[in-house]
């Protein structure tokens, strides 16, 4: 294990020398000040829509995720074909927002676009979790279950009973992702916080990013509270009533998209499939590969990487900010309410924080995905650390640290940095809406232009190179015997 | 002809054989207990048998096979789940029957869990869970019973009453025991593995449990 993350550690340093860090704003912290002082006045009544754009971010959220865990609920169910299990890690690799941008093309503005955006990806993570708890669900039950008893029976009474409490708990986890997805969504034109973060942010008006970014705070800190299980009908419902239906939804927009803009320019444009054809498709092709996906690609990888080592830098200081094993009851709810703040927001809003400080290089980018992760993971830890038993003569602080709770958590630490590896490319990908030249830059630019050929062929890559280190993490937690459960995460 | 029957069986796992060579014949209206040290076989020699005869009867596995986030009334239910159509299975999960409650309450009575009826499993003790995988037996109400240990952590006064009402209600009983005087007490045909190997196999009547020495020593 240590010789695992002295590797991964060594390829993040050398990959520091390629990385654009650079700070380019002539005052790089003069910006920070006006940060501050907005703050620390918040504004609500700055927008008259700040209910609305809540009230919005909520239902997209409740509504998405509801639909995700009903599909996926079911995908789970027939999860043992090798069709679904493939589809399911594809639809899962593509991030939300590439989702968003596809079916602003085909549904416009429609709540659909949020609806789907966020339930499609979530249906393939729901499915994989989903089936997972019920294959290490107990199996003991099943045995003095009398012969003759129905599939369905034996199901709801002997498998699901013990696998919905897990069900529960991860779906709440979810519905909290799903808040903060459906927060960022808004930065691609959907009436939730985003959309009024965004102009917010570029006209420097503080006060109500701070007001905007509070209040979604104090939703996603009291879910637990707000979110129980009778009121879950009335929450989607109140969802639709919420929502701004409208739009109409134009088939032929649908059909024109998927059997025509989406293809290969040379394709769509020629006659016959000529040699002449199959030239210029050849010349798309290389001109794809080498002018955006590689560089995108190379971005990407590099990106990841150092955010991934970043990310686990932090957790090893964050966690003991919340663990009873270091600090007493004031210092850990400062911790918490640092570790809520730093995982509650976005990386893509916490990333726009960083440019605005230190302009357009990779470094907002990686500052922020370290923090984001580095307190999602440090919390988790830390949470483990309560369960520790420590012998009661045992030292206290660093040598305690060191001696005792480190080396009894870092196995958990690694299984739980490398399950996140393919969280931080997804989103390294999606930083690039904002600038950096990952494959982000590229798919944008290329949905900006209507390229939708481009788009496409750039999010296919994206989701084959997630998938790719998906696999590839896989086969490292295997080797190293890292395991956890993957609900957690 | 008899209920069940081996001839000569042995079981390997792992290349190490668990059972050698066991011949046996068990018949309909006995009740039989196999003793013997812990990893002598007595678990694996229980499932075999089992395994010949299941669809009529009914087992108490070791780790009992309870639902834990289900109630003691649902997990008592799930002994006749093959009695009723899938419609009113999952109505009688979501609410319970009142025709169904009545059904069970007797048997929760006679096993001193009237007030857990609706408590889930994990709320319980060791000893109530046990009672619980044996309710289920007993709702289901098979001819033959196999109870791996099935009262090894009910205690003394209630073990009593549990092992009359598993033999009340059953015309066959085969229970893996490790208290003698509980199997000489409430069955009729004693069956001592050792490493394995069928080494006895006598009438029950007259056997004191300092007769039983010899098996469990090395």
């Amino acid at each position: 294990m240590l010789r695992a993350t002295l590797v991964f550690a060594a390829i993040a340093a050398l990959l520091t020398f390629i990385a654009d860090l650079e700070i380019t704003t002539i005052e790089p912290w003069g910006e920070l000040g006006r940060m501050v002082v907005g703050a620390v006045t918040p504004d609500f009544f700055a927008t008259e829509s700040l209910g609305a754009a809540i009230a919005n971010t909520v239902a997209f959220a409740i509504l998405g995720v509801a639909l995700g865990n009903f599909a996926g609920f079911l995908l789970a169910l027939i999860f043992h074909y090798r069709s679904v299990r493939a589809g399911c890690a594809f639809i899962r690799a593509v991030h939300e927002l590439f989702w968003a941008l596809i079916f602003l093309q085909i549904f416009g503005l429609s709540p659909l676009t949020g609806i789907l955006a966020l339930a499609i990806p979530y249906a393939g993570i729901f499915a994989k979790v989903y089936s997972e708890i019920l294959e290490e669900s107990d199996p003991a039950p099943l045995k003095s279950i009398p012969a003759g008893a129905g599939k369905i029976s034996i199901f709801m009474f002997a498998r699901l009973p013990d696998a919905w409490v897990h069900f529960k708990t991860y779906s709440l986890y979810r519905l909290e992702c799903g808040l903060r997805s459906s927060a960022v969504l808004g930065f691609v034109g959907l009436p939730t916080i985003g959309f009024h973060l965004e102009s917010a942010f570029s006209q420097g008006h503080y006060s109500e990013v701070a007001a905007l970014l509070l209040l979604f705070y104090i939703i996603i800190a009291t879910i637990r509270t707000w979110l129980r299980k009778r009121l879950v009908p009335l929450y989607i419902l109140a969802a639709l009533l919420v929502i701004p239906w409208g739009g109409g939804i134009d088939a032929s927009h649908i059909v024109r998209f998927i059997t025509e803009d989406i293809v290969p320019h040379p394709l769509r444009v020629a006659d016959s499939f000529d040699a002449a054809t199959w030239a210029s498709f050849a010349a798309w092709l290389k001109t794809m590969v080498v002018d955006q996906a590689l560089p995108g690609i190379v971005s990407t990888l590099v990106l990841t990487q150092i955010a991934l080592v970043g990310a686990g830098a932090l957790t090893l200081l964050f966690f003991p900010l919340v663990s009873p094993k270091f600090f007493g009851r004031f210092g850990r709810t400062a911790g918490h309410i640092f570790l809520v703040v730093a995982r509650s927001t976005p990386e893509y809003i916490m990333a726009l924080v960083f440019l605005l400080l230190w302009g357009p290089s990779m470094l907002p980018a990686i500052v922020a995905l370290s923090l984001h992760n580095g307190a999602i993971i440090g919390h988790l830890i830390g949470r483990h650390t309560e369960f520790l038993k420590i012998r009661p003569d045992a030292p206290g602080g660093i040598n305690l640290y060191a001696y005792d709770v480190l080396p009894r958590m870092y196995r958990q630490f690694l299984a739980f940095l490398f399950y996140r590896w393919e969280v931080i490319m997804r989103e390294t990908a999606i930083l690039g809406i904002l600038g950096i030249a990952t494959l982000g830059f590229y798919i944008d630019n290329a949905f900006a232009d209507l390229r939708f050929d481009r788009a496409m062929f750039l999010i296919v890559i994206t989701a084959l190179l997630n998938l790719g280190i998906d696999a590839l993490s896989r086969r490292i937690r295997k080797y190293l015997r890292l395991q956890t459960r993957t609900e957690e995460l | 002809m008899s209920l069940l029957n081996l001839d000569r069986k042995t079981v390997r796992y792992n290349g190490h054989s668990i059972l050698s060579d066991i011949s046996l014949r068990i018949e309909p209206g006995e009740k039989i207990a196999l003793i013997g040290q812990s990893g002598a076989g007595k678990s694996t020699l229980l499932e075999l048998l089992y395994e010949q005869t299941k669809a009529n009867a009914s087992l108490v596995p070791q780790e009992l096979g309870l639902v834990r986030s289900l109630s003691v009334f649902h997990n008592i239910f799930m002994g006749r789940l093959d009695q009723h159509g899938t419609w009113y299975n999952l109505a009688n999960l979501i609410k319970p029957f009142e025709a169904e409650v009545q059904k069970i309450k007797p048997i929760v009575e006679r096993l001193g869990l009237s007030d857990k009826l609706f408590a889930t499993v994990d709320q319980l003790s060791g000893g109530q869970q046990q009672r619980t995988a044996i309710g289920r037996a007993l709702h289901k109400g098979s001819d033959i019973f196999f109870g791996d240990e099935p009262v090894s952590a009910v205690d003394e006064r209630q073990a009593h009453t549990v092992m009359q009402c598993i033999n009340e209600a059953h015309d066959t009983v085969i229970l893996s025991m490790h208290d003698t005087n509980l199997a000489i007490g409430y069955t009729d045909r004693l069956i001592g593995l050792k490493g394995g190997e069928l080494v006895l196999d006598t009438p029950s009547k007259g056997m004191k449990a300092s007769d039983l020495d010899e098996l469990y020593s090395h």
